[in-house]
């Protein structure tokens, strides 16, 4: 089955993204494709290089930069949602005149009609949210 | 809606359910809705719970320093979204009739450009079922 994934929380406030990433794991350890994972609202937040949790913790934007990493799954940030909350790749950096920037590798920064994409190829669309 | 061999065309739904105000999910829903206007698809809104005031009239964020995104929701005709379902039970809940939210039409192109209501007050029963017929349910 192909999978899309739609995450709306940032990490550790809520379970959200915890869910999304053990569901998205175990997708791709039975065999199935995720056709890619969208960040939308404070979901953007999972994307930052800039998270230093304690070290007793898992530490949630690297889990997801390793499953980009080892599986190669396609990691989007909403250009829109990203950009009003201060999660910026070098090239928004760049455009927007500021002096630097915070995407996590294995991340990219695109826009709205790449979850609507993901709707349309996915024969599943999975929401994880509040 | 045209659906040729290459062109897939899904159900897709967008389901409000909270407050306009307070939390930012009313108005980066909206912009989801305004994107995906741009792509042919089957596109139905629904507005339920707490969602059901971001329709209502006389909106004033004047004293919030907030934008007030309500008047965007008239043009949602001009984007051919014209399937626009509002549950009874959560307006009843809250007090509200369907006197308290904007119209929202759109203009028919297979009947001479008519004038035509894109509100459909449904039960909560009714609106499970128009949501099993949906391909992709987004929730905000």
């Amino acid at each position: 089955m192909k999978y899309g994934i739609l995450v709306n929380e940032g990490p550790y406030t809520h379970q959200a993204s915890d869910s999304a990433y053990k569901f998205t794991k175990a997708a791709i350890d039975k065999g199935h494709e995720v056709f890619r994972v969208f960040f939308y609202h404070d979901g953007v937040n999972n994307g930052t290089s800039l998270a230093v949790p304690p070290q007793d913790d898992r530490h949630i934007p690297d889990q997801w930069s390793a499953l980009a990493k080892d599986h190669g799954v396609d990691l989007v940030l909403c250009v829109a949602a990203a950009q009003r909350r201060g999660i910026l790749d070098e090239d928004e950096a760049k455009r927007n005149g500021k002096t630097s920037h915070n995407v996590i590798e294995g991340f990219r920064i695109s826009g709205l009609g790449q979850l609507i994409e993901a709707g349309i190829q996915a024969d599943r669309l999975v929401v994880f949210g509040d | 809606m045209d659906n040729d061999d290459d062109q897939v065309v899904k159900k897709f739904m967008y389901m409000n359910r909270k407050a306009p105000y307070g939390t930012i999910y009313a108005l980066e829903s909206l912009e989801v809705v305004l994107i995906a206007a741009a792509f042919d698809q089957d596109v139905s809104l629904v507005f339920a719970d707490d969602g059901v005031y971001q329709l209502t009239n006389s909106q004033s964020t004047d004293d919030i320093g907030m934008k007030n995104f309500s008047p965007t929701y008239s043009a949602l005709g001009d984007y051919d979204i014209k399937k626009i379902y509002i549950e009874k039970e959560s307006l009843d809940e809250r007090g509200l009739t369907l006197e308290d939210l904007q119209a929202l039409t759109y203009e028919d192109e297979d009947d001479d450009w008519a004038e035509k209501d894109s509100i459909h007050l449904v039960s909560r029963e009714e609106l499970a079922e128009v949501i099993d017929q949906q391909d992709v349910v987004f929730s905000f």
